[in-house]
């Protein structure tokens, strides 16, 4: 990319901010199963008593972004509206065989992945319209994934707020720690979205780091 | 001789091409069953774009994607977060069927390649 381009970048970040827009558009990124939609459908029911979508074990579940706009979260007497974007899960690679493990026939399974093709393009497209971003990442896996480096490289490419969450410490082989000390230059909030774990710090960083 | 083809591209190679030139030239050499490795890697930018292609590439039968290996990013300097350049470090990319990741870490990967 050329100077010219980098520091017209840079510069429109900045008007971005200088603009303060009433309303955050915060995406929810991370890789498949690690429990994107299950946050969201959280964070709704918690401040708007909805859902967003439905969730499953079989990978790729949300295979289009979803966007609900107008969420207002409340902390400690401070109040944000965001608007949430749950992304597809991003992935390098998508193998139909995979999804027949689960029960799913040839035919169901290579539409699916298909529309998985088609989603990971999607949640992509979407890092160049977001405010923020929450990054979901399963405390059970190892951090170091090449779909985890590329979206943190590319939030701090754009310069934009980022908190990661690291999920499932229901779980008891979960390991927080271990996602805090591959990105420690980040904020690392453990919670368990399934089950409402440390829901209200997660709130909290919200409203700081997105308020 | 049988065996799996490496193609080491040198940092040098890789300043003359433009983002396109690269993504598709590892991208060609890739779905034909080399495994590439960059020296100086690719940008988060580039690495989103070659996920966004290889997205569009996948067919189902023959190709069903990459496996990418590379070191985190450092943090760069106050020039580097002013213009947002940072460079890109060691990588590997090779078909999700012969390439696969063992070990992650900051500072060391192991992968298995398949014949």
């Amino acid at each position: 990319m050329s100077l010219i381009l980098r520091i017209k970048k840079k510069f429109n970040v900045i008007f971005k901010f200088l603009r303060k827009k009433n309303r955050m558009k915060i995406g929810i990124y991370g890789p498949p199963n690690a429990g994107k939609t299950t946050l969201a459908n959280r964070i709704l029911r918690d401040w708007v008593g909805d859902v967003m979508g439905s969730v499953s074990e079989i990978p790729h579940e949300t295979r289009r972004a979803r966007l609900r706009e107008g969420v207002t979260i409340e902390v400690d007497g401070k109040s944000v509206t965001i608007d949430i974007v749950d992304t597809p899960g991003l992935a390098t690679k998508i193998d139909f065989h995979d999804f027949l493990k689960y029960g799913l026939s040839e035919e169901e399974a290579k539409r699916r992945a298909k529309e998985a093709t088609e989603g990971v393009i999607e949640a992509i497209k979407w890092l160049d319209d977001l405010d923020g971003v929450i990054l979901v990442m399963d405390a059970t896996e190892d951090p170091f994934t090449q779909v985890n480096i590329t979206i943190v490289g590319n939030i701090e490419a754009r310069n934009l707020p980022l908190i990661i969450v690291a999920n499932k410490i229901d779980l008891p082989n979960a390991s927080p720690a271990r996602i805090k000390a591959a990105f420690p230059q980040h904020t690392v909030v453990p919670i368990s979205a399934l089950k409402g774990l440390n829901i209200d710090t997660l709130y909290k960083c919200i409203a700081e780091k997105f308020g | 001789m049988e065996g799996v083809q490496l193609n080491l591209i040198s940092k040098e190679r890789l300043e003359k091409m433009s983002s396109m030139e690269k993504l598709r030239m590892i991208l060609d050499e890739v779905k034909s069953g080399t495994i590439v490795v960059l020296e100086s890697g690719l940008t988060p930018e580039e690495e989103a774009k070659l996920i966004e292609l290889t997205m569009l590439e996948i067919d189902h039968e023959n190709f069903v994607g990459i496996e990418v290996e590379t070191y985190p990013q450092k943090s760069g300097g106050f020039l580097s977060k002013l213009f947002g350049k940072k460079e890109g470090r060691l990588t590997v990319i090779g078909p999700a069927n012969k390439l696969k990741t063992l070990v992650k870490r900051d500072d060391l990967i192991k992968a298995l390649v398949k014949p």
